[in-house]
C-alpha cells in the first residue's frame, strides 16, 4: 500500500490541491485560449489560496465597497432601469420618455443627434443627412422646453448625454425648468459632461483641451453651489470600451480620468466633499462575464482608495463609486440579431451582480439601425426579468467570496495600478492624452482583438462560427427624412422671433468671460440660454476665442 | 502574388460626418497598411469635398467610407456625384458601417462595389480590395 492517494484507485478520492492537480494533468484539455475577453490568462481552478484578505472583500456598504456601495443594495432598492432615448425633433422624443416613463421607467436619459453633440446648429453645413437620426436635435431653449413639456422634471430625474457642450445644453435645462416654475436647487440627474474621454475615445470635442478643461470646471463649481443634488459629471469607461479598450484599460483610463477632475476642482478651492458626493460613473457590460463583475469591484475598491488616502476625503460619500451600467453595443451582431437579445441579458446580469445603481440594456437592432419600439420593449423587459424572476436580487453581492471573482477582482485592480503609475510618468492624464498615450493602447488592443476573431480564434456566433442562410430580415426603423426639415423650421422660427441684439449682447458678455481666466462661465451661458442663442452660436463664439481642436489620429 | 498587387494600392480610409466612431476606420487602415497597401486615413468629421479632394490628391485607387451614424444615404450619394463631377471614374468606393440591409441596392445602384457590415472579416475587406483594383492596376 502507497502512503500517497491514488487517485484512480476505487473510491479514492483527491484531497489536496496537488492530488487534483495530478488528477487534471492526466484530463484531456480543449484548444484554448483559456483567457477574458480583454486577454487576461484564466486558470482551471482557482481555490482559497488564490484569495485576497478578508478586508479587501469588506461587507456592502462598508470600506473598501468591494461588495457594494449601500449596505442594503437590492434589498433596498432594485436598479434603476434607464433606457436611453432620443431621434427626430425634440416633439417625437418627448413621445418616447412619455411612453417609457408609463412602461415602469423611473427616469429619463437623453441621447442627442451628432449635430448637438459637436456643437453644431442643425442648419450647419457638416449636419445635413445627421440631424435628429442618433438622437434628438437640440439648436435651442424652445427644443429644450419643448423635450420636457408635460414632464415634471421636478421629480423626474434626467441624464443627458452630453460632453463638450454640455455646460451649454445644463444651461438649457436650467432656463427650461426655471420657466416651468422649478428652481436649479429641485433638479435632479446626470449630465455625461465627461470630456478627457472625448480625446481618449468618443472623438466628439468642441475645443482644445484646456479650456475644455476649464468649462467642464466652470460647470462642476456652479453645479457644487447652485445644483446640489446634480452630477455634473458622469466618468465614462463606456466609450473607451466600445472603441477597442480591455477591461483593465477602461477600469484605469476612466478612474484616472475621474481623479484628474477630482484635482481639478481641488485646485480651485473647492473642498473634495463639496464635489466628490455627485461624481457618478459610467461603465460598459461586455460579454466576458466575470471579467466584468470583477471590473466593477475593482473599480468600487480603487475610488474609495484614493478619495479617502490620497485626496483626504473624510465624508464617506465621497468615497462611493456609484454607477451607470450599459450593456456593449459593440459585442451585438448584424448577422441573427435576435442573438443579441441572449448577449445583452447576460451583460446585463454581469452589471446586476456587479452593483450597478441604473441600467440601459441594448435593442437587439442596433447593430443594424436605431432600434424599434418592439426591440426597446423587449430590452426593458429582459432588465424586469433579471429583477422579478431569477431571484439573483435575493442576497446581496452573491459572487462575493468567490475564488475567481476575488481574484480576478485583485488582478484588474493591479492592472489598473500598473496604468495609473505609466500616466504618472507622463505628466498626469491630461498630459497622457495630449502625447496620444492612451488612444494609441486602445488601437492597439482593438486590433488584436479584431486579429483574434478574424482567426477564428474568439469565437462569435453566427460571425466567425454557426452560420445560418436562412438569416430573417428584420423591421429596423427608418428616420422620416422630412424631420431635418421641421427641425430646421423650428430653428428658422426661433431666430425669426428673438431679439437679435440681446443674443449679440449675450454672446459679447460670454466671449469677454471666455478670454478672461478665473470668470466663471456658467452665468453667461444662461443668459444665452434666455436670449434664445443657439447652441451652435454659442459655441461657435466660444471658438472664436479659444481655437479649435485637431487630432492627430493614432492606429 | 497578392501583396506584389498589393503594394501598389493606394486606398483612402475616410470617416464622413460628425460621429466619432473611428473603431473600425482605424482597424481597417491598419490591416490594409499591414497587408502592404498604402492608406491614407483622413481622420474624423471629414465634408464630402474634403474627402473628394483627397482621393483626387492622393491618387487612389480605392476609397473606405466608413458611416455608423446613419447618415449614409445622404452622404454616400454626395460623395459618389462629387467624384462624377471632378471626373474621377476609376476609384472603387466602398462603404462600411451600421448599413441597414434594405439601403445596400441603393448604395449599389448609385455605384458603391461593396457594402461591408458590422462582422464584416479583414481578410475579405483585403481580398476585394486587391481582386476589385487588382484587374486594373498595371504590374
Amino acid at each position: 500500500m502507497s502512503s500517497t492517494v491514488n487517485p484512480h484507485a476505487p473510491g479514492a478520492m483527491p484531497t489536496t490541491h496537488e492530488d487534483w492537480l495530478a488528477v487534471y494533468g492526466l484530463s484531456p484539455e480543449r484548444d484554448g485560449p483559456f483567457t477574458t475577453l480583454s486577454g487576461e490568462m484564466v486558470k482551471p481552478l482557482y481555490t482559497e489560496a488564490d484569495l485576497p484578505d478578508q478586508a479587501a472583500i469588506g461587507l456592502p456598504g462598508m470600506y473598501p465597497f468591494t461588495r457594494g456601495v449601500y449596505p442594503s443594495m437590492y434589498r433596498g432598492r432594485l436598479w434603476t432601469v434607464r433606457q436611453f432615448a432620443g431621434f427626430g425633433t425634440a416633439e417625437e422624443t418627448n413621445e418616447r420618455f412619455r411612453y417609457l416613463l408609463d412602461h415602469g421607467q423611473q427616469g429619463l436619459s437623453t441621447a442627442f443627434d451628432m449635430p448637438s453633440l459637436m456643437g453644431h446648429d442643425s442648419d450647419h453645413a457638416l449636419s445635413l443627412g445627421e440631424v435628429g437620426r442618433e438622437g434628438v436635435a437640440v439648436d435651442t431653449i424652445d427644443d429644450m422646453q419643448t423635450l420636457f413639456a408635460g414632464i415634471d422634471v421636478g421629480t423626474v430625474s434626467v441624464s443627458m448625454t452630453i460632453n463638450a457642450p454640455a455646460a451649454i445644453m445644463l444651461a438649457f435645462y436650467v432656463v427650461a425648468a426655471e420657466r416651468q416654475g422649478i428652481a436649479p436647487e429641485h433638479l435632479s440627474g446626470t449630465i455625461q459632461a465627461d470630456i478627457l474621454k472625448e480625446y481618449i475615445a468618443q472623438k466628439e470635442w468642441c475645443f482644445p483641451i484646456d479650456p475644455a478643461m476649464r468649462l467642464l470646471g466652470d460647470m462642476v463649481q456652479w453645479c457644487s453651489t447652485d445644483m446640489p443634488r446634480w452630477h455634473p459629471v458622469s466618468i465614462s469607461g463606456y466609450h473607451i470600451r466600445e472603441a477597442g479598450s480591455t477591461a483593465a484599460q477602461e477600469l484605469a483610463f476612466t478612474l484616472k480620468d475621474g481623479l484628474t477632475y477630482v484635482e481639478q476642482a481641488i485646485e480651485r478651492g473647492l473642498d473634495v466633499d463639496d464635489f466628490a458626493p455627485r461624481l457618478s460613473f459610467f461603465f460598459n457590460a461586455q460579454i466576458d462575464f466575470f471579467e466584468e463583475i470583477a471590473k466593477y469591484r475593482a473599480a468600487r475598491r480603487i475610488w474609495a482608495r484614493e478619495l479617502r488616502d490620497t485626496y483626504g476625503s473624510r465624508n464617506p460619500k465621497s468615497w462611493l463609486m456609484r454607477f451607470h451600467t450599459q450593456t456593449a453595443g459593440v459585442s451585438l451582431t448584424a448577422q441573427q440579431p435576435l442573438n443579441n437579445i441572449t448577449r445583452t441579458a447576460i451583460e446585463a446580469l454581469a452589471g446586476v451582480l456587479g452593483g450597478t445603481q441604473s441600467l440601459h440594456t441594448n435593442s437587439y437592432d442596433e447593430a443594424l439601425a436605431l432600434p424599434t419600439e418592439e426591440a426597446v420593449r423587449i430590452a426593458l423587459r429582459t432588465q424586469q426579468v433579471i429583477a422579478h424572476e431569477t431571484g439573483v436580487t435575493n442576497t446581496i453581492d452573491p459572487l462575493g467570496g468567490s475564488y475567481f471573482v476575488e481574484s480576478l477582482t485583485d488582478r484588474l485592480e493591479e492592472l489598473a495600478y500598473d496604468y495609473f503609475r505609466r500616466i504618472d510618468d507622463l505628466g498626469g492624464m491630461v498630459e497622457a492624452v495630449k502625447q496620444n498615450f492612451p488612444q494609441g493602447e486602445i488601437a492597439d488592443a482593438s486590433y488584436a482583438l479584431q486579429a483574434e476573431i478574424d482567426a477564428g480564434e474568439r469565437v462569435v456566433v453566427g460571425v466567425n462560427r454557426f452560420h445560418s442562410d436562412d438569416d430573417a430580415e428584420i423591421q429596423t426603423l427608418r428616420i422620416d427624412p422630412a424631420i431635418e426639415r421641421k427641425q430646421l423650421d423650428r430653428l428658422q422660427g426661433v431666430r425669426d422671433r428673438r431679439d437679435s441684439t440681446a443674443v449679440e449682447a449675450t454672446l459679447t458678455d460670454l466671449c469677454a468671460g471666455a478670454a478672461r481666466a478665473g470668470t466663471n462661465l456658467m452665468p453667461a451661458l444662461l443668459q444665452c440660454a434666455r436670449a434664445h442663442a443657439s447652441e451652435g452660436e454659442i459655441i461657435a463664439a466660444l471658438q472664436d476665442v479659444w481655437g479649435v481642436y485637431l487630432e492627430t489620429p493614432v492606429y | 502574388m497578392q501583396s506584389a498587387f498589393a503594394g501598389k494600392l493606394r486606398v483612402v480610409v475616410a470617416k464622413p460626418g460628425l460621429d466619432g466612431h473611428d473603431r473600425g476606420a482605424k482597424i481597417i487602415a491598419r490591416a490594409l497598411r499591414d497587408a502592404g497597401m498604402e492608406v491614407i486615413y483622413t481622420g474624423l468629421h471629414q465634408t464630402p469635398e474634403q474627402i473628394v479632394e483627397t482621393v483626387i490628391q492622393e491618387d487612389a485607387d480605392a476609397i473606405g467610407l466608413s458611416i455608423l451614424s446613419g447618415a449614409h444615404m445622404t452622404l454616400v450619394p454626395r460623395i459618389v456625384e462629387l467624384l462624377e463631377e471632378q471626373g474621377v471614374d476609376d476609384v472603387i468606393v466602398t462603404v462600411g458601417g451600421t448599413i441597414p440591409s434594405h439601403d445596400i441596392p441603393e448604395l449599389k445602384r448609385l455605384g458603391v462595389a461593396a457594402v461591408f457590415t458590422p462582422g464584416a472579416v479583414l481578410r475579405d475587406i483585403i481580398d476585394f480590395l486587391v481582386q476589385s483594383t487588382g484587374e486594373r492596376t498595371p504590374v
